[in-house]
């Protein structure tokens, strides 16, 4: 029987959720804290912060092969939060489940092991218009040394992808496909399971780029039926320095070390080294063990929420601001998907969004401004940058409200 | 009789005083960009450009009867109005003055402790650019009057 199921949800109490997460009271420039770049970072709950303090002060000794009381508590712990991820996107198996630094290293190591071991010259790898740049540069190397084609999903003008495009962009030649699950510029959420489907239906493998979806979505591996899922613990309101790579274990058992070292290797001598198992074959170093134990928390956080009531609560806020900022004149919305995350990019015409963020950040406000790691993205829509509000939980219909009025007053005085 | 790169800091700080919060001295920061003068179009071009992290500034400077003549432009509100604060104190100064200038007023109304951290507005970029240039002619004068 899961784990989950047992679980007690206590009934969505933004106000009583906030009371968790102790930097929401402070307050900035004199005024009270709105803090709306979620898709950027999550703040921590006091659960995780504890859980940092009671590792060091506890349980602190490096994992593995440690003969000693202490080293077995501190490998326990690591090996538990694997197996809370593991079950937290239904992966099946715990060694599925690679700690990394973030879901950009997660990408990383699959076009590094993966990529550099099964990419051929003239293949084909398939990305999309709205990709981070942590899913365009480390395909871009890769297609540079293989002298491989990296081929491009374009977009609607609402942010959608064009899947009739897609369709007709997979070919013989089409090795990989690597995609985001919600944009962290547009909020758009991409059907992936549609996506993951036509690339099975010719054997093409599939990397999901989830590092925004996590925060918001219950995700399930095994119904998506992806070959990877990589996200970052930061952005799901878990330590920085840690990320997971899920992939299927058959892939990943066949795939090269990507970083070597300690842990990853199971005898080494001068001529010949063997490697680890999965997942350790690719966890070379001593990992970051207050970081997976920390995530394991933030895992636990989430769970005793009702997951329902919370994507109910980010619905509102994401509809009631996105009606507020439609008034306000000379604003366009930038992604407008129909199915969206709680993500909002505009621009106001003839303002600079970097004048909008410091207004904004004088009234206590803090919301992210520029290309948001999409340069190409931009170029597509050929706006130099966006103010971007992005959304968790915490935050309330109040807070809309103040950032609703102080981006007026921005606009005011930018005029 | 000209104004003192010190005098002028003065000024800046004396006015700034007497806002009261930050709204305000943002919304005289954009104020003083709406008074910067005509840029040259014809060198808003790549080679004046500084480019920020989400801004970019057209700096140019001309020596003019020895002191140097400082424009400038940016596609943001602020960062214009900090250029233009700049120039204020900056420009029709001599090339040595301005290498030497210590510039405090920054930090003394606060400006230092409310931009700096963020690269993005590239004010410390263009003052660097502003002290290279006063280097440059101050560098120029001096190699004038060895050869005269």
């Amino acid at each position: 029987m899961s784990v989950t199921t047992e679980k007690i949800k206590v009934k969505f109490d933004v106000e009583k959720v906030r009371k968790d997460f102790p930097i929401l009271s402070r307050t900035m420039h004199e005024k009270p804290l709105v803090y709306l770049d979620n898709a950027a970072t999550t703040q921590k709950p006091q659960a995780l912060i504890d859980s940092h303090v009671d590792f060091y002060l506890h349980h602190n000794a490096n994992i593995h092969r440690g003969v000693y009381q202490l080293s077995n508590e501190s490998t326990e712990g690591y090996d538990d939060a694997r197996e809370k991820v593991r079950e937290f996107i239904n992966a099946p198996m715990s060694k599925e489940i690679i700690f990394t630094r973030g879901a950009t290293e997660s990408i990383n190591l699959v076009t590094s092991s993966f990529g550099r071991y099964n990419i051929r010259e003239g293949d084909e790898i398939i990305i999309s218009t709205m990709e981070h740049h942590a899913n365009i540069v480390p395909w871009q190397i890769l297609c540079g040394e293989k002298n491989s084609t990296l081929r491009v999903i374009p977009i609607t003008q609402s942010g959608e992808l064009i899947m009739e495009e897609y369709e007709k962009m997979l070919n013989d030649k089409t090795k990989f496909v690597s995609i985001v699950h919600i944009s962290n510029t547009l909020g758009t959420i991409n059907p992936v399971k549609k996506i993951i489907e036509l690339a099975h239906a010719r054997n093409i493998p599939v990397l999901v780029d989830g590092a925004q979806a996590v925060p918001h979505m219950k995700v399930d591996v095994q119904e998506l039926d992806c070959d990877f899922y990589v996200f970052s613990s930061h952005k799901m309101f878990g330590p920085t320095g840690t990320g997971v790579l899920y992939g299927r274990a058959s892939l990943l058992e066949a795939m090269p070390p990507y970083q070597s070292g300690g842990d990853m290797i199971r005898s080494v001598s001068f001529e010949k080294t063997y490697y680890s198992e999965i997942p350790t074959k690719f966890e070379a170093g001593t990992p970051n063990i207050a970081g997976a134990i920390g995530l394991g928390i933030s895992i636990d956080y989430l769970n005793k929420l009702d997951f329902e009531q919370v994507h109910e609560h980010e619905q509102e806020l994401l509809d009631y601001a996105t009606k507020q900022l439609e008034e306000i004149p000379g604003l366009r919305i930038i992604g407008t998907a129909k199915e969206k995350a709680c993500v909002i990019s505009f621009v106001v015409e003839g303002l600079n969004a970097l004048d909008i963020g410091i207004i904004l950040d004088t009234q206590g406000i803090a919301v992210r401004t520029g290309q948001h790691c999409t340069e190409p993205l931009m170029t597509w829509y050929c706006i130099p940058g966006t103010v971007r509000a992005s959304f968790a939980f915490y935050n309330t219909k109040h807070e809309i409200e103040v950032f609703i009025e102080a981006l007026k007053k921005a606009v005011e005085m930018l005029k | 009789m000209n104004k003192s790169i010190e005098e002028i800091e003065q000024d800046v700080i004396n006015e700034f005083s007497t806002f009261q919060d930050w709204l305000d001295r943002y919304q005289y920061i954009i104020d003083m960009g709406n008074e910067l003068g005509e840029f040259p179009e014809n060198k808003r071009t790549e080679s004046y450009r500084i480019k920020g992290c989400q801004s970019s500034v057209w700096l140019t400077a001309d020596l003019e009867d020895g002191r140097v003549i400082f424009r400038s432009d940016s596609d943001s509100s602020i960062v214009k109005g900090l250029a233009s604060l700049m120039i204020r104190v900056l420009s029709n100064q001599k090339p040595d003055d301005i290498v030497k200038a210590k510039l405090d007023f920054i930090d003394k109304i606060g400006l230092k402790e409310h931009l700096a951290p963020t690269r993005s507005n590239g004010l410390s970029a263009m003052i660097k650019q502003m002290r290279m240039y006063a280097l440059a002619y101050k560098l120029k004068q001096q190699e004038q009057k060895v050869t005269n």
